[in-house]
């Protein structure tokens, strides 16, 4: 239970429909750094909040402690991928490292049979008769709910933890779980959606890059995709493939806007060149985590590649163990390393894994 | 079954405190500084119960300054002694290093403003060695505060010992005797202390009520200014229910001090013995032999408190892994990492405190629900790092 409506009215459905349910929030980051700077740390109101929804609806609360257990599994992640000039997703490392793994097995220590959460997803269990070679026991979902689908965050999840996993709200449009809270009367029925990563609360990512490493803010050169120098920059931490913004440079002589291309961290180069060079039409993913048999044979999917990205047609090929060479039927633009790509069979989850080129 | 084994955090009120406290909050309701009949009233419930706690540490009830709890006669009492002996030169201050956090913290609110500090070691039984004192003691020392009985592991420190070591010293001698108020003897003159700070929820009083005890003759400034309450010592219209409470609190802790002492002790004892014999891989923190009669701090190899606190609360039995005021950090308790002991250790340890109402039966569901729990927990911590479930 963070503290959000979504979790909350999780919490407060499985209450009602007569479940045994202990609330369970993670305190991921330390308080005392909150009171020093008193309104600009969530975590501190986050807990507070959920500590109030499951007093509303009459259930066990306790706060664990995973300090340590986040730093190591997510931000550690989280500041060296992008030292190592790839884009994090540190959503997905903290559901599947962290909620789905070191979470529930503390729950499971306490007699609980599942986990449930607040994401928008569904999860499936198949009848015997429907199980087949396409499809394993456990089927992940997207949300009913497309605006908040959140299944591009769960990929990484294994039959065995889908198997413990209950999503309570992902049968369930937003405005129907803000309705829901509204009508238990849930202190938290109105509270605005949680958008930002959340231990970076004032949202410069690049600060805390540089705080948690401070020297990786080095001086390197933007170049062109000729190899010619085209300006400065403080560091391939600074920046994502795709991003326009921020660049500092002046727009090249035609007038057309700068894109990040690619980033060279070793070079300590950032590689900028026209919206066009941005389109690829194949990505090599790693960490691949089948939902179905591994395919022996080249499948169609709809392959997502980013939160915000509208899943492509394409075609996955299994090439090794963990391995995956996606080619779409149309290019597409910004395939960004450290973000997943994630297979989808309309709403079904096929599998995902990692964007490594 | 409900077992509450958290009597150092919090105790429930006892019934006759109950009704005193619902028949002041009815009948005298007046402020205690009013010159009417309600005043008049409000006043002589206040004598009444300065009184009864007075007879119950020793002391004179003049000495009696009422404040909202432990923690705001410990920063009273430290704070304004602080201020009052600064004109003298004497900016030194000395503490143990398990010190509850509201003398700690005052400690470090005052070094902030110049005051040199020096926190006193602990020996791995969780006492104050009188040595350790003698050669902290400096000629600008102004005050030394240490606690009677700790929070955390019970242990009583030889407050006599070394009152008199920091008086021949000059110094005055504080000590915070919130946890054994009601548990052990408590006398201020036996004592030798100059301050003594006390609350009545430890002692089944109310909460909102507690008292420093000033030995006549010690100058103290006020820090919460305001009216001429409590002799000038501290301002604010008194809780006159609550402290009605914590009179009462007094008597009754003082009637069957001894027998009641007897008691909790067997209980503790074989709680103890219970959990030792039944659960393999587990010790007791802080002397055995020097102990406040309630309190039992247990280590348990290879489970993380945490998790056994949590396990145990969803049978029904309510304990802590240490002081209530720390729960939800990361930080491992002071206390143990004073007397010692390993990070490890000090993240394993979970604190039971009996009293007025602790029962055999109660004893025998925590023995018996244990074993159980601590296999669970352990065989989780054995899978690999990184295991997923």
């Amino acid at each position: 239970m963070s503290g959000g409506v979504d979790s909350s009215v999780a919490a407060a459905l499985l209450a009602e429909q007569g479940h045994d349910v202990i609330g369970l929030s993670m305190q991921l980051y330390d308080q005392a750094e909150g009171q020093s700077s008193f309104g600009s740390c969530c975590s501190i109101d986050g807990l507070n909040d959920a500590r109030r929804v499951a007093a509303a609806i009459n259930i066990p609360h306790y706060v664990l402690n995973f300090e340590r257990q986040f730093q190591e599994q997510v931000v550690s992640n989280f500041v060296n991928e992008y030292v190592a000039g790839r884009t994090p997703l540190p959503c997905a490392h903290c559901n599947g490292d962290l909620k789905f793994a070191t979470l529930a097995e503390r729950a499971e220590s306490f007699g609980a049979e599942a986990v449930a959460t607040g994401h928008y997803a569904r999860v499936e269990l198949l009848s015997e008769d429907e199980v087949s070679s396409k499809a394993r026991r456990y089927v992940l979902k997207r949300g009913l709910d497309a605006s908040k689908d959140q299944s591009y965050f769960l990929f990484s999840l294994t039959q065995a933890q889908l198997a413990r996993a209950v999503f309570p709200v992902g049968d369930r449009p937003k405005t129907a779980v803000r309705a829901y809270a509204r009508l238990r009367n849930l202190p938290v029925a109105d509270k605005p959606d949680s958008q930002e990563i959340c231990f970076i609360p004032d949202h410069d990512y690049r600060g805390f890059v540089e705080k948690q490493r401070p020297n990786t803010r080095r001086a390197g050169q933007f170049v062109d995709e000729h190899g010619a120098v085209v300006g400065a920059h403080e560091g391939v931490h600074r920046f994502t493939i795709g991003q326009r913004r921020g660049l500092g440079l002046s727009s090249s002589p035609s007038g057309t806007p700068m894109y990040v291309l690619a980033l060279r961290p070793a070079e300590q180069q950032v590689v900028v060149g026209p919206k066009s060079s941005l389109e690829r039409t194949t990505l090599q993913a790693s960490a691949v985590n089948w939902l179905i048999d591994t395919p022996t044979v080249p499948i169609r999917a709809a392959v997502q590649i980013r939160h915000r990205h509208e899943a492509a047609p394409a075609t996955v090929r299994a090439t090794a163990p963990g391995q995956a060479t996606v080619t779409f039927d149309t290019p597409q633009i910004a395939i960004t390393p450290g973000q997943a790509a994630v297979f989808y069979d309309g709403e079904i989850v096929l599998g995902g894994g990692w964007i490594e080129s | 079954m409900r077992v509450y084994f958290d009597y150092n955090a919090t105790t429930p009120l006892a019934s006759e405190v109950i009704e005193a406290v619902a028949r002041a909050s009815r009948d005298t309701f007046g402020n205690a500084s009013s010159v009417h009949h309600f005043g008049q009233q409000a006043k002589a419930a206040l004598d009444d119960a300065r009184s009864e706690l007075a007879a119950l540490i020793h002391g004179d009830p003049s000495e009696i300054v009422f404040t909202s709890g432990g923690t705001e006669a410990d920063n009273m009492a430290i704070r304004g002694a602080a201020e009052a002996i600064e004109p003298t030169g004497r900016r030194h201050l000395i503490a143990s290093a398990i010190e509850h956090e509201a003398v700690l913290n005052t400690l470090k609110a005052l070094a902030r403003r110049g005051w040199r500090t020096t926190l006193l070691p602990v020996d791995d039984s969780g006492i104050v060695a009188p040595d350790r004192l003698r050669e902290a003691l400096a000629d600008d020392t102004a005050l030394v505060s240490i606690m009677h009985a700790n929070n955390e592991i019970g242990t009583i420190q030889p407050i006599a010992e070394l009152a008199q070591l920091a008086h021949a010293r000059g110094a005055l001698l504080h000590t915070d005797a919130v946890q054994s108020l009601g548990k052990i003897p408590v006398d201020v003159r036996a004592l030798g202390a100059d301050l003594l700070s006390l609350s009545a929820h430890k002692f089944n009083g109310p909460k909102g009520a507690g008292a420093l005890w000033i030995k006549r003759g010690t100058r103290l400034l006020p820090t919460v200014t305001g009216g001429k309450h409590e002799r000038n010592r501290r301002a604010g219209t008194e809780n006159v229910p609550a402290i009605v409470g914590l009179g009462v609190a007094a008597r009754l802790a003082g009637g069957k001090l001894g027998a009641e002492a007897a008691r909790v002790a067997a209980l503790r004892d074989r709680l103890e013995e219970g959990i030792l014999g039944g659960v393999p891989g587990t010790a007791v923190n802080g002397a055995r032999g020097s102990r406040v009669p309630n309190t039992s701090n247990i280590s348990f190899d290879r489970v993380e408190a945490e998790s056994l606190l949590i396990a145990l609360d969803l049978e029904g039995i309510a304990v802590s892994t240490g002081s209530a005021c720390s729960s939800g950090t990361l930080e491992p308790s002071h206390v143990l990492r004073a007397m010692g002991l390993s990070t490890h250790r000090t993240q394993n340890s979970l604190r039971f405190s009996l009293g007025m109402f602790s029962t055999d039966a109660e004893v025998d569901r925590v023995v018996e629900v244990l074993p159980r729990l601590v296999e669970k927990l352990r065989g989780l911590t054995q899978k690999p790092v990184g295991a997923r479930g």
